[in-house]
């Protein structure tokens, strides 16, 4: 106790939570910078002595909003940050998210929490984020002048509603409470008014629940305060308090909304993080070398440019994928690139596929010195652009005579009545790709069996692609024959 | 670790995570859908936060939360979602906050396509959104570049305090490379100006408000103070500088056309070389004023109707004509396309008719 009045007892000292002296106003330190019978003052005093008494001040991350109370972190101190337009319960979720034991308040007035961050709150809500919102409603934007809001109400007058607001032009007034109170995850939503004491006192412990609330890990809280804005009403502080009971109340009645904080299970802290050495294999990144035996110097000096094309479904992408993966293992350099545009929206497919046995410029295969074509169009649309001497691998009977060139070698057999017979139509690729293999020559069998193995994991698949494979090479070989 | 074969996309989360990123935010865009998949899959794993955001807008706020809370954070989105975020990475910016941005870019204006545009440069390079501000921005090229780019974007976020663009296109995105993950897995302390939720951090104050007018101007010179500072981090690749007359500058996946059409333009005896920016702020600009040494003209590819050309032109001021090749709408400049432009460029500036002797001795310079 200050020795200076230490004949008297302090009924109601500034709470702990304040700063003790407001920096921004200079010479009137002691002075906050809202209007005279401004609700603001009254809510951070609620908060404040709520704070206090929980003992949470050092956990406390207060976010202020855009509006009157922008200048909230000067009189709190607890952590504080300062959001955007709209943005408190999306800061607020993440602040929350990033630290569970802090105590995350949001702090909004309507123009920012019913207008531009309608989104935000709602789906902040619906989320049920253990976060605890103070929304502070005087149905009118004030610290621009005194705008229309969303909260503004039915026939009230604002600089941007001069005849008053009409449902025919600006809609209904928007009762944030009720609605948020429709979803299911909000444990506690009530709405107070600053209308009297006996308001201000419900008001007090309406704060404070919604604060315990989220210290017990219960979820959401919203408390809705309606609060006279005697400067911008044009009235004085007694007429806004009355204005508060006897006009607003008849459009946003007080009372709790909704209070499931009974049934509410508690947010469990989130489980320990992993070490960091366990991130790799978490990651799916392996820190070993491959098992797979390739002979050094089993690779021969390639410079292999593959285009495959086909329909959506026929396994264009994996056949790239198993060529690109067996070209890593076998210590080549590689790339693989997707169909990348329009393309992924509609049926056909195709993919380039570089493997070298030097850096890989570009990705890109405009001219493939290997085409595989696992249809006609594909064949059509990317005939031209094989380089001379390249091969063309197509999957029909032959190619149709207005596509043939006589400067490409090329192998046309119907790959899927080959896979069919096989097992499956849906191995066409494979025996496709079987015959690139043993017409290249470049990739070493084990890599191809590794690439295999890491990409198709079922062994009835991996079982049936492998016989398709030798399908494949002996298709080509015994093409050669006939010649 | 070994080499593994992986989408560029895939490459950028997983080393997001190893580089200390714990909270993502992100709404889903094609095509950077797959970053945030992958964060849906791994970040948990890794004892992170994962949060599908309502819009664009919430997730950059989001950032905007756990950035301040001291989390090293990132979202991925494409050029209509990245326009949707400027306002927060203007307000992360003002608010000094790191954090990391991976704009996976398609084409524009509007919801334009898909399909793989350069067109965001200018939105990201030079600053979307309001005030003075900048943002630092990597533009890899490769798969191996998506992790290590993304790594280092995470570094100069936390040396800045400022978000990091990393600016690449569906191609890089999408391709898959061999790639390596270089640095062991790292978790920084929260830095000692976040807001933590405990007594040590209870004094501090993130806001982006500087209400006098003295002080918003002090904040301003301070901030460009700092991105002055970074200019010395600006990051370039030179491919047969040497000696080249006719420069070619590109970024992202033009860069790799860039250096194929070097090959195939040296065999033919033409003096060429390519000078990629990896970092498109800072600018290098000093590669492009030493090249002008041997430089007689230089030409910037873009897939945009052209917009790092400007940077281009202003870095030489003059010195040297600067021409322009532009594709978009998803098409890519062609190998034939740009050799067309090399071959008559060396003609237009009579670029050296070099022995086939010392081709051989260039090509393999």
């Amino acid at each position: 106790m200050r020795e200076d009045v230490a004949d008297f007892t302090i009924a109601h000292e500034k709470a702990q939570s304040f700063y003790a002296s407001y920096e921004r106003k200079g010479e009137l330190q002691h002075q906050t910078h809202y209007c005279p019978g401004c609700g603001h003052g009254v809510i951070h005093k609620m908060l404040a002595r709520a704070i206090d008494e929980m003992g949470i001040q050092d956990r406390t991350i207060l976010i202020s909003p855009v509006g009157c109370s922008v200048f909230a972190y000067y009189y709190f101190d607890v952590g504080n940050i300062q959001a955007a337009h709209g943005r408190a319960p999306a800061v607020a979720t993440a602040a929350k998210r990033s630290r569970p034991h802090s105590v995350v308040i949001s702090y909004q007035g309507d123009g920012d929490l019913s207008a531009i961050g309608s989104g935000e709150i709602l789906h902040a809500a619906n989320r049920g984020e253990n976060i605890t919102v103070i929304f502070v409603n005087n149905a009118i934007y004030s610290m621009t002048g005194g705008q229309a809001a969303p909260t503004t109400l039915i026939g009230q007058k604002s600089t941007t509603t001069p005849c008053g607001r009409s449902a025919a032009n600006e809609g209904y007034p928007l009762r944030v409470s009720e609605m948020l109170a429709t979803l299911e995850a909000p444990v506690y939503i009530e709405r107070v008014g600053l209308g009297d004491n006996k308001q201000i006192a419900q008001a007090a412990r309406a704060i404070k629940r919604g604060v315990e609330n989220q210290v017990k890990g219960l979820g959401f809280s919203l408390i809705e305060v309606l609060s006279p804005c005697p400067t911008i009403w044009k009235m004085s502080a007694v007429d806004a308090q009355r204005w508060v009971r006897d006009v607003m109340e008849k459009t946003y009645p007080l009372g709790v909304l909704c209070d499931r904080t009974k049934e509410a299970r508690v947010h469990a802290m989130p489980a320990a993080a992993p070490p960091l050495e366990e991130l790799p294999r978490l990651l799916d990144i392996p820190e070993d070398d491959p098992a797979v035996d390739v002979p050094e110097g089993a690779a021969k000096a390639v410079d292999l440019q593959v285009r495959v094309a086909g329909f959506g479904g026929q396994g264009v992408l994996l056949l790239g994928e198993v060529l690109a993966e067996a070209g890593l293992d076998a210590g080549l350099e590689v790339s693989w690139l997707p169909s990348y545009g329009p393309e992924m929206r509609s049926g056909t497919s195709n993919c380039h596929v570089r493997i070298s046995n030097e850096t890989i410029d570009s990705p890109m295969v405009s001219s493939p010195n290997m085409l595989i074509a696992m249809n006609e169009p594909s064949l059509r649309k990317f005939v031209a652009t094989v380089r001379p001497g390249g091969w063309i691998l197509y999957n029909g009977d032959a190619i149709p005579a207005d596509c043939v060139r006589s400067d490409v070698h090329e192998l046309s057999i119907p790959f899927t009545h080959v896979a069919d017979e096989i097992g499956d139509a849906r191995i066409t690729n494979m025996v496709m790709l079987g015959a690139l293999l043993e017409i290249t020559g470049a990739l070493p069998q084990a890599s191809v069996d590794s690439a295999l193995k890491r990409l198709v994991k079922s062994a009835r698949w991996y079982e049936l692609d492998e016989r398709a494979l030798e399908r494949g090479r002996e298709i080509y070989c015994g093409s050669l024959a006939v010649i | 670790m070994r080499k593994q074969l992986m989408k560029g996309n895939d490459a950028l989360m997983k080393s997001a995570i190893l580089a200390g990123c714990r909270a993502f935010y992100g709404y889903p865009i094609t095509p950077a859908s797959e970053i945030t998949e992958a964060a849906a899959l791994y970040m948990p794993k890794a004892g992170g936060v994962f949060l599908q955001a309502e819009s664009e807008v919430a997730a950059i706020n989001m950032l905007y939360g756990a950035s301040s809370a001291g989390m090293r954070c990132m979202t991925a989105s494409s050029g209509p979602g990245i326009a949707l975020m400027q306002e927060g990475i203007s307000y992360m910016a003002g608010a000094e906050l790191p954090c990391v941005i991976a704009d996976i870019s398609r084409g524009g204006p509007g919801l334009g396509n898909i399909a793989a545009e350069q067109s965001d440069y200018h939105m990201v390079v030079k600053g979307g959104g309001n005030g003075c501000y900048r943002t630092l921005v990597l533009a890899p090229y490769s798969v191996q570049e998506m992790a290590d780019l993304t790594a280092l974007a995470f570094d100069w976020a936390d040396r800045y305090r400022t978000p990091v663009v990393i600016l690449t296109d569906g191609f890089v995105g999408q391709m898959m490379e061999p790639v390596e993950f270089h640095a062991a897995a790292t978790l920084p302390e929260p830095p000692a100006w976040a807001v933590t939720g405990h007594r040590e951090t209870r004094g501090n104050l993130i806001t982006s408000l500087h209400i006098g007018i003295d002080e918003l101007e002090e904040h301003n010179r301070r901030l460009e103070a700092k991105y002055q500072s970074a200019q010395h981090e600006a990051r370039v690749e030179e491919f047969c500088m040497k000696d080249a007359e006719i420069v070619l500058v590109g970024y992202g996946i033009v860069g790799r056309i860039l250096k194929a059409v070097t090959a195939e333009a040296r065999a033919e005896g033409i003096p060429v070389g390519v000078i990629r920016p990896i970092s498109l702020y800072p600018f290098p600009a000093a590669s492009l004023r030493k090249a002008v040494g041997h430089g007689l003209v230089f030409a910037v590819v873009e897939m945009s109707m052209g917009q790092m050309v400007d940077d281009v032109r202003l870095a030489l001021n003059g010195m040297r004509p600067v021409e322009f090749y532009g594709r978009c709408g998803g098409n890519v400049p062609s190998h034939d396309e740009v050799l067309c432009m090399v071959r008559k460029l060396a003609s237009d500036f009579g670029c050296h008719n070099i022995s086939a002797q010392e081709k051989e001795q260039m090509v393999h310079a």
